[in-house]
Formats: C-alpha cells, sequence, structure tokens
C-alpha cells in the first residue's frame, strides 16, 4: 500500500509521517504542494506543521495549493485521508471536516502528551484500535482548540463522528474534541500526532494504531 | 482603489486574545474596559472592488468563525 503525504512550505511532521509510514509497512511517498499527481496513492497524510507560515489563519493558504485539488478530489470518491494537527486545520478549511481551530484558550502553544479516548473504530484510520482505547499522544499547537457551532457539534455527537476525545483538555476543544471524521467516515482530522508516537525512542507507539488501521483489509 | 476589510471573530466565539488585552488594560490603570475583542484589518488595492465579496468569503475570513466587512476607502 502507498500512503502519500502532502509536503508544504512549512509542514514539519513530514519526515515523521513518512519515517511512521514505513514503520507500518506500508510504502511512503512525498507529494509536493506544487504538483497535481498523488503518485498513485492509497491513502494519504496532511501532515503537521505551519504550511505558509500559519499566515492569515493556520491552514487558510495551503488549502489552495495546486495538489489540494486532487487531495480533495480523492477525499469526495472515499479514499482515506488523515490530517494531523496543520493538516487538520488544512482539511477544515477546505471544507473537507466541519468546524475550525481556534487559538488555544490559553493563549499558550501546548507541546505535551496527552490522553486521548478512541471513541470510534468504524473509520479507516482507527480501525485497529480498541473502541475506547486510551492512547497517549504528544500535541503541539496554538491554534488547537476545536469549535463548531451548535447544530454541526449536535450532528458530530449524534452520528458518531468524534473520533478522538481528550480525557485531560489541552486548549479549550468544545466538548473535549481531539479529532472528528467526515460523513463519509474517510476523512479523519486529528491534533494530536500520533506520527511523534511510532517508535519505542520517541517514548511511545501509541500512534502506530492508528497508522496500522489503514493497512486493515487493504492489500500492502 | 483601496479597500478595508475588517474581520472579527463572530459574536460568542472564543476569542483568547481579546480577553487577555481585557485583563491588561487595568494593570495599566484603564479601568471600566468590559469587552475586547482582537480581529484582523486587511488593505487591498484592486483595480474593481467586484471580486472583494468573494475575496472575503473564500480566503481573507473563514465564515465558521469570522464576520467581516470591508469598504472602499477612495475611488
Amino acid at each position: 500500500m502507498r500512503i502519500g503525504v502532502v509536503v508544504f512550505p512549512g509542514s514539519n511532521c513530514d519526515r515523521d509521517a513518512l519515517y511512521a509510514v514505513e514503520r507500518v509497512g506500508a510504502e511512503p511517498v512525498a507529494l509536493w504542494h506544487a504538483e497535481r499527481t498523488l503518485k498513485g496513492s492509497d491513502a494519504l497524510i496532511l501532515p503537521g506543521g505551519f504550511s505558509y507560515g500559519d499566515y492569515l489563519r493556520p491552514g487558510a493558504i495551503a488549502r489552495f495549493a495546486p495538489v489540494m485539488q486532487s487531495v480533495e478530489r480523492f477525499a469526495r470518491e472515499g479514499g482515506p485521508v488523515l490530517g494531523v494537527c496543520n493538516g487538520f486545520q488544512v482539511l477544515c478549511e477546505a471544507h473537507l471536516l466541519p468546524g475550525a481551530l481556534l487559538r488555544n484558550a490559553a493563549l499558550r502553544f501546548v507541546c505535551r502528551r496527552v490522553r486521548v479516548r478512541v471513541e470510534r473504530t468504524d473509520t479507516p484510520w482507527t480501525s485497529g484500535c480498541g473502541a475506547g482505547e486510551e492512547l497517549v499522544l504528544p500535541v503541539a499547537h496554538n491554534d488547537g482548540c476545536y469549535f463548531a457551532d451548535g447544530g454541526t457539534l449536535d450532528a458530530l455527537e449524534e452520528e458518531g463522528r468524534v473520533v478522538l476525545r481528550y480525557l485531560e483538555n489541552p486548549n479549550g476543544s468544545v466538548n473535549d474534541i481531539a479529532g472528528v471524521c467526515n460523513e463519509g467516515r474517510n476523512v479523519v482530522g486529528v491534533m494530536p500526532h500520533p506520527e511523534r508516537a511510532s517508535d519505542p525512542l520517541l517514548g511511545s507507539e501509541d500512534g502506530l494504531g492508528i497508522l496500522r488501521s489503514v493497512l486493515v483489509g487493504a492489500a500492502l | 482603489m483601496k479597500v478595508r476589510v475588517l474581520v472579527r471573530p463572530k459574536r460568542g466565539i472564543l476569542d483568547p486574545q481579546g480577553e487577555a488585552v481585557r485583563s491588561a488594560l487595568p494593570a495599566l490603570g484603564f479601568e471600566g474596559v468590559e469587552s475586547v475583542r482582537v480581529g484582523r484589518l486587511v488593505e487591498l488595492e484592486v483595480e474593481r472592488a467586484d471580486e472583494v465579496e468573494a475575496m472575503c468569503r473564500r480566503l481573507l475570513a473563514n465564515p465558521t468563525i469570522e464576520e467581516y466587512e470591508w469598504e472602499v476607502l477612495e475611488g
């Protein structure tokens, strides 16, 4: 299986993501933002970082990068897409996921490990996790306070589209939301970094379950 | 022509920057400030103003969390 990792100017977790993809036994493929081809990727990761310097709003400019047209088509056709941190922000700006990520409530950049619970295992990115499983994953962000208006939030909860929930909310996210999915469940955005918990040398392998999930049911 | 676009957090949206500024003002002796909202000012120089609305909607503001208004400053 080929997993494409989109590289925007200012992405800084792309190499970690490529490394983690390799760790779970898939073929990592770097996708430069200025290209339009997905190079035959079977799944896509939009990594963390500060694409385009977070200018205007995080993800606001990256959302219009040439590669994003192909990413949007891939997502709308049901292809598995995972946005991590800045990638989550890009997916929200691109309207592939609902809501937005606001400045952290405490106005501080948070960089630490947090405990999260896997709320749903019926997405391609959590199918290999246990329902209700607790993971310890690193977060590192300035704008991670998830927000959606009341109606959208009710729909997310009723339709079981909150994928990850903080057990200790680091940023003021509404309903302790750490990750959500789209209606089709193939597009998932999470603020914590699974790729930074993908090797014992990094202190944790809790993120591997998420990255390995996408391989479940797919031919390597 | 010059166009000035004002982007603000929507009413009811948490604005921690505004709140931080509000709580800093009394420390400088400015009393009676009940609320502060921090937004963004974008100044454009454009040939025509007929696409400014679309620019606001698609890029300059995120309608999920922000409201905007714009005006032409000079012809």
